[in-house]
């Protein structure tokens, strides 16, 4: 299943989880099934218009999912990883 | 009694006790340090900060360091406010400033805030610092570690330009050269966050970091006569400076230290090859920063995922600022020109912000009175190989045998 990553800040929501299997064939659909496992991720993740907030950054595996052509769309497999990170600032 | 009481959510307001944490549990939005607002009421004035050092430390009570706490200092700040008379000849300003951070103790911008970072970290029983980097802060958080005695983890992109890397290696910090550009780096320590018991400068220690942005503006205000400049021009990465500057206005407005309510216009400048915020200002949709591949020489600031694009465009348009960018050819053309007119050497980022600052005079943005003051955050030697692979032997070098005949004959005078 695929399978999404929960950096520190943010598992208070997922119980503790570092770790969260999902059952999708799509980003969005990984975001459905993560919120309906853990209510509230859904909000935090997408705004009103279903777009990924804007200090959250989405990773499907190693690319982030706004620069896949796909985006939300992208589809997920088996083996593959979604992982949460917040925005950094830096330079 | 504690001048800094926690850290509060900037989306949605959320309180959290002071930790070292950036991210709002509730909504994943950015935290920014709050101040007990009346306790610095009463302690604020320009009599104190004017009998303080000459450093950013005479600001102290607008940093989030305790009067307690030994600060890790190498003298940073105060640097020049150069009236610019001849480059502003050449832009139609007559009344044109150069803030030049090019003039800390390494030689950026970055030190203010891993002054700020370091002693925060220090204080709270942090004893690694760490920082994913493009090169300035990688050098700043070197410096500072080895002057506090503490160890040091720095992730730079595995492209860096070899004068940044001889400038970070002298410190003797570990250095981590990761195969991927800033913004993978970036997302490396994000997760190593969770397995390291380190203060992450950019990271986990933001918001206390963040603040030391302000004392440019606090110190570009002083300078000033203790007024503030009509418009700024400020070189964007990650947007976290600008953002700082939009509140160092605020406080200076809400403590006194400056007359008026007149904001100035906030301005930002990126190069066309990473320019995400200035997509978006330019867009229907400035709300919307979309990530982008950074390729530009300005890689200091070559953030393609900027976490606080969306709030510079918001600065921006509510100050009657803009964003605009300029081309890799303006880059090198603004360090040029900054170095001709006024004898200052910057790095890229400061050719972007010269660039800008260039093209906006040319298009008509001022009259001409009006007081600029533009942002130079970064030393020229830290990319000297630009102006090398930009023709950089000077049109005016000739090359002569070591006798009078040979100079006669060659060097026009």
């Amino acid at each position: 299943m695929p399978q999404f990553r929960i950096p520190g800040p943010l598992r208070r929501l997922s119980e503790g989880h570092t770790t969260v299997d999902v059952e999708a064939t799509d980003v969005v659909g990984a975001i459905v099934a993560l919120d309906a496992a853990y209510p509230g991720f859904k909000d935090r993740l997408l705004d009103e218009n279903g777009d990924l907030r804007q200090f959250v950054n989405l990773y499907l595996n190693d690319e982030d999912v706004r620069l896949v052509g796909s985006g939300l769309g992208a589809k997920v497999g088996e083996k593959d990883e979604i992982s949460i990170v917040p925005a950094v600032a830096g330079g | 009694m504690p001048k800094v009481i926690g850290l509060r959510c900037r989306e949605c307001g959320a309180e959290y006790e002071l930790q070292a944490t950036h991210v709002c549990e509730m909504c994943f939005g950015p935290l920014d340090a709050v101040y007990d607002q009346a306790l610095l009421k009463k302690v604020v004035s320009r009599q104190r900060i004017e009998q303080g050092p000459k450093s950013m430390w005479r600001y102290r009570d607008l940093l989030p360091i305790e009067d307690s706490v030994n600060v890790v200092t190498l003298g940073e700040g105060f640097t020049p406010l150069v009236k610019a008379d001849r480059l502003g000849a050449e832009l139609g300003l007559r009344n044109l400033y150069v803030k030049n951070d090019t003039m800390n103790p390494t030689n950026s911008f970055k030190d203010r805030v891993v002054s700020v970072a370091i002693s925060w970290a220090r204080a709270h029983g942090f004893e690694t610092i760490a920082c994913a980097s493009t090169g300035n802060l990688a050098n700043a958080v070197a410096a500072y570690a080895a002057r506090a005695g503490l160890e040091c983890f720095v992730f730079i992109p595995v492209d860096l330009e070899p004068a940044k890397v001889a400038s970070i290696s002298v410190f003797d910090p570990n250095i981590v050269a990761v195969r991927g550009n800033y913004d993978e780096v970036n997302r490396l320590c994000s997760q190593l966050l969770e397995s390291t018991p380190w203060a992450f400068c950019n990271i986990n220690i933001r918001p206390f970091y963040a603040e030391g942005s302000k004392t440019l503006t606090f110190e570009t205000a002083e300078q000033l006569g203790w007024k503030l400049p009509d418009e700024i021009i400020i070189p964007i990465g990650s947007g976290c400076q600008f953002v700082r500057h939009r509140q160092a206005v605020r406080e200076l407005l809400e403590f006194g230290l400056v007359r008026g309510d007149r904001v100035p216009a906030f301005t930002g400048a990126q190069a066309l090859g990473c320019a995400p915020v200035y997509n978006a200002f330019v867009s229907d949709t400035p709300d919307r920063v979309l990530p982008v591949k950074p390729n530009t020489i300005a890689k200091s600031i070559a953030i393609g995922n900027p976490s606080d694009g969306v709030y510079v465009n918001r600065i921006a348009r509510e100050t009657g600022g803009v964003v605009e960018a300029v081309t890799e050819e303006e880059i090198v053309d603004g360090i040029r020109l900054l170095a001709r007119t006024e004898g200052i050497f910057t790095e890229t980022a400061g050719g972007v912000t010269i660039g800008v600052l260039a093209k906006l005079a040319r298009a008509g943005r001022w009259n001409g009175d009006e007081t600029v003051v533009a942002y130079v955050t970064g030393h020229g030697l830290k990319t000297a190989d630009v102006l090398a692979s930009a023709n950089g032997h000077s049109s005016r070098r000739v090359e002569i045998e070591p006798t009078m005949k040979s100079f006669r004959e060659k060097v026009t005078i």
